[in-house]
């Protein structure tokens, strides 16, 4: 049985690739017929993703020893001098927990777009199949790159669903807004495609330099390979980088990927904004797989990470990735404090969560990491459809501070949001963000007591802290706003609760939200050797211990979090246009300053558009006057001004010299054909042909004639005298 | 030997001056024939007057002179022919007015 879903594997992201050529190509129009085949195939080809999926899933469940010799099955690709790419599936246990979570949150979320959509109703968007057709290729690339058995394809998916995420950000590009700075759904699918090349270009550095030291780029050969990644370890990379290892620098370099895919500061940007997209394809891609694509490249190049720290007891890119993760979630929760869209709000947290995972993994706490990517993907994919579900019950409002009151109005949005809202604060013991994120804190915390004080796992841990502390507040905000009070807008009051299609699935998840935590139970709790999540994912790392002290101080963050977050909005409920009274307290204390910044995202757009933005247009210029008007453009007209002048010249000589030299042979061929024409009628008709004739005549008719007289005694006479006056000569001289 | 050889010598170079003056002088074609004659015989005397005093006892002088005579036999016989046929055609014998190859 195992055998057989393993050797079906390669079919998981086969299914919604078929179902994207399929839409696309056969039921593409804007009929209900074709809305209607369009879904049924996108679900069915992602409903076959998930049956199988799970079967792989739980078959490496109940493998043993899939951690040491994980299933690896393979077809050669193409050949490239000598060595073959190899295309195939691999399975291990980060591929199988990923797998358990991607296909089936894939598959809520398809099922909830056909309600968001508005499948058979009057708001059916005009793209329905198109729509469809997108997320199945997206779902093919998560699945592809989940599946994956080297990084090749890993790129290649990853880069599928790069391309998906500008199409989906910019679904609805015929939009704009009358406020001209507010970012439209096609700008917004701009940046976010553009700027995660910027996080690519790294990643593909760090594949070429894999490639060049492996010559290979499958997991066998290269990530799972000991004795070739403690040659990286030990190889020192260029000196320029101070000694680190040729590990360290891959690593870096391929976590440069992350920081774009998984927004991390300072590649963040493009995610709030991303927002703009539809809100299934928020839950999709920014919420609970592509995002997570990042943790998980991340998670697939930890033996790279780790075997440094096994070499060298310290490995610098680890060190910044943990910096980078836990920076980004303290900055990121800090800002979702001040945004007032619900979806924002969301969009934030993800990057402070994706912050936690990506800190988690830089610490080395890699089961932690890769368990919060699983259960954060669980709850942050019912807090966006939830969100959705808001939005599309209030008719497209998407302020929380004109919402306000929908607990009753929408009942089963409100339960599943509370459910993802506690997980996501890690609301003691019931949730599942509780169990992953405290592993975290937990593990932070344990390197801190070995490395020191003034250690850098400090500075995480405290960060991560701080951050934890935010996300309650802000999820405690967020619900208070949501749904507690009154409604404070019109859209708010005529709210109404969201068809079957919407809110099953995010029952569905609701229960994953909580319950999956438990998988992840510290032994000290649950008995040695029950850690279910640690002994599947993580023999080979020792489990993290656990840590009384940590544990309630986090628990006390999310429920004093929660807690403040209820009293400062919740008890007293905003009446309509009243200011945020967090904003209201922090101008009190001279901090307005500050809570303008959170709102403005401290300003990183603005900046990044004063800077690189401008920088680049700036260069554009540069260059376009070093083309147009300095010096290309000068130069080649400056050449062509000198071939004229010179080709002017050219000209007065041709006038002047060889037409004159051409005359001049001309005249003289003609002054010369006049001299002979005149030497041959004067010298040679008159003097010499005619004068020779005349003379001949002449003589015939004057001398010749006259002796000729035709009497041959004359001719005889003439004989003798001529033989007498020879015998005279012959007798004078002899 | 009473006569010397210069005396035939003298005769022949008589007979053949002679002969000479008449082919040259004669208007009538028969006379300048006969004088033809007479050259070609002045030329048989010498022929013979050389063989019988300086080579008597080769015999070449006297064939010659045969060769000569039966020559000269030959000239006559077409010569008078020729005149004949002049004569037939042009009906003169004047050798002034036989000027035919006149320029």
């Amino acid at each position: 049985m195992r055998e057989f879903f393993f050797n079906l594997t390669w079919l998981i992201p086969l299914f919604p690739l078929l179902a994207f050529f399929v839409i696309i190509l056969f039921t593409n129009e804007d009929t209900k017929k074709h809305h209607k085949l369009s879904h049924i195939i996108a679900i069915g080809a992602i409903g076959l993703s998930w049956i199988v999926g799970w079967g792989v899933a739980f078959s490496a469940f109940t493998t043993p020893h899939l951690g040491e010799h994980p299933i690896h099955i393979t077809a050669p690709w193409f050949p490239t001098g000598s060595t073959v790419f190899n295309i195939g599936v691999w399975v291990d246990p980060l591929m199988a927990v990923t797998l358990f979570m991607v296909p089936f949150v894939c598959l809520m979320i398809f099922i909830y777009s056909v309600g968001y959509m508005g499948y058979d109703t009057h708001e059916v968007d005009p793209h329905y199949s198109r729509f469809f057709a997108y997320i199945a290729l997206f779902a093919a690339g998560m699945l592809g790159l989940v599946v994956s058995e080297n990084l090749l394809t890993l790129f290649i998916s990853w880069e599928i669903m790069g391309l998906c995420s500008y199409l989906l950000i910019g679904f609805w590009f015929e939009k704009n807004y009358p406020d001209p700075k507010q970012i439209t759904p096609r700008q917004a699918g701009l940046k976010a495609f553009l700027t995660t090349k910027v996080g690519d270009a790294f990643l593909f550095l760090g594949l070429l330099y894999l490639y060049g030291q492996a010559g290979s780029l499958s997991y066998a050969d290269t990530l799972f390979n000991e004795e070739f990644l403690h040659h990286l370890a030990e190889t020192p990379a260029f000196p320029i980088l101070g000694g680190w290892s040729v590990a360290s620098v891959i690593g870096a370099l391929m976590f440069g990927g992350a920081v774009g895919k998984s927004a991390q500061f300072p590649l963040h940007v493009w995610l709030p904004d991303a927002m703009e997209g539809p809100t299934p394809v928020s839950a999709l891609i920014h919420a609970a797989t592509m995002v997570s694509a990042g943790v998980y490249l991340v998670a697939r190049i930890f033996p790279l990470l780790h075997i440094v720290v096994e070499v060298e007891h310290h490995n610098p890119a680890m060190g910044l990735i943990a910096f980078i993760g836990a920076f980004t979630a303290l900055f990121a929760s800090v800002i979702a404090v001040a945004q007032n869209d619900i979806k924002r709000v969301l969009a934030y947290s993800t990057i402070s969560q994706l912050g936690y995972m990506i800190a988690a993994l830089g610490i080395g706490a890699f089961v932690a990491g890769a368990f919060h990517l699983i259960t954060h993907a669980f709850f942050k994919a019912l807090l966006f459809l939830g969100s959705g579900s808001v939005i599309i019950g209030c008719h497209h409002e998407q302020d929380m501070m004109e919402m306000g009151g929908l607990k009753d109005k929408m009942p089963r949005t409100f339960w599943t949001f509370v459910a993802g809202g506690f997980a996501l604060s890690g609301f003691p013991i019931i949730t599942a963000g509780f169990w992953s994120k405290d592993e975290i804190l937990a593990h932070a915390w344990d390197e801190f007591l070995h490395e020191g004080m003034v250690s850098w796992p400090f500075f995480v841990w405290l960060l991560l802290t701080l951050a934890a502390f935010l996300t309650a507040f802000y999820t405690g905000r967020q619900i208070s706003l949501t749904f507690l009070g009154k409604p404070r807008g019109h859209h708010a009051e005529h709210a109404h609760e969201t068809p079957n299609s919407m809110t099953v699935p995010l029952m569905l998840l609701a229960v994953f939200a909580v319950t999956l935590g438990f998988a992840g139970m510290p032994e000290e709790i649950v008995g040695h050797g029950n850690n279910w999540f640690h002994g599947f994912v993580g023999h080979e790392y020792p489990a993290t211990p656990l840590s009384l002290l940590v544990m309630l101080l986090s628990a006390a963050l999310a429920v004093g979090g929660l807690g403040l977050g209820w009293l400062v909005y919740g008890r007293k409920p905003l009446a309509h246009g009243e200011m945020d009274p967090l904003e209201r307290a922090m101008q009190k204390i001279g901090l307005g300053w500050l809570y303008e910044a959170m709102r403005h995202k401290f300003y990183f757009d603005e900046l990044y558009h004063a800077t690189v933005i401008r920088g680049v247009i700036k260069l554009a210029d540069i260059f376009f006057y070093f083309d147009n008007r300095w010096v290309v453009d000068p130069i080649v007209n400056l050449v062509g001004r000198v071939g004229r002048l010179l080709s002017d010249i050219l000209g007065i000589f041709d006038l002047r010299v060889i037409d004159g030299l051409v005359d001049l042979a001309g005249r003289t061929g003609a002054s010369l054909s006049a001299l002979s024409g005149w030497v041959d009628n004067v010298v040679v008709d008159d003097i010499a042909v005619n004068g020779t004739g005349r003379v001949t005549g002449w003589i015939g008719a004057r001398v010749l004639r006259p002796i000729q007289t035709g009497r041959a005694q004359n001719y005889l006479l003439v004989a003798l005298i001529t033989v007498l006056a020879l015998l005279g000569l012959y007798l004078a001289y002899l | 030997m009473a006569v010397p050889l210069h005396w035939y010598l003298i005769v022949a170079a008589a007979l053949f001056c002679i002969g000479l003056y008449g082919v040259l002088s004669r208007r009538n074609a028969i006379g300048i024939l006969m004088g033809i004659e007479l050259m070609l015989n002045a030329v048989n005397i010498n022929l013979v007057a050389f063989w019988r005093y300086l080579t008597p006892a080769v015999s070449t002088g006297q064939a010659f002179a045969l060769f000569a005579f039966a020559v000269a036999a030959a000239e006559a016989a077409v010569g008078l022919a020729l005149i004949i046929a002049i004569y037939r055609s042009r009906d003169t014998v004047i050798i002034e007015d036989i000027d035919l190859l006149r320029g």
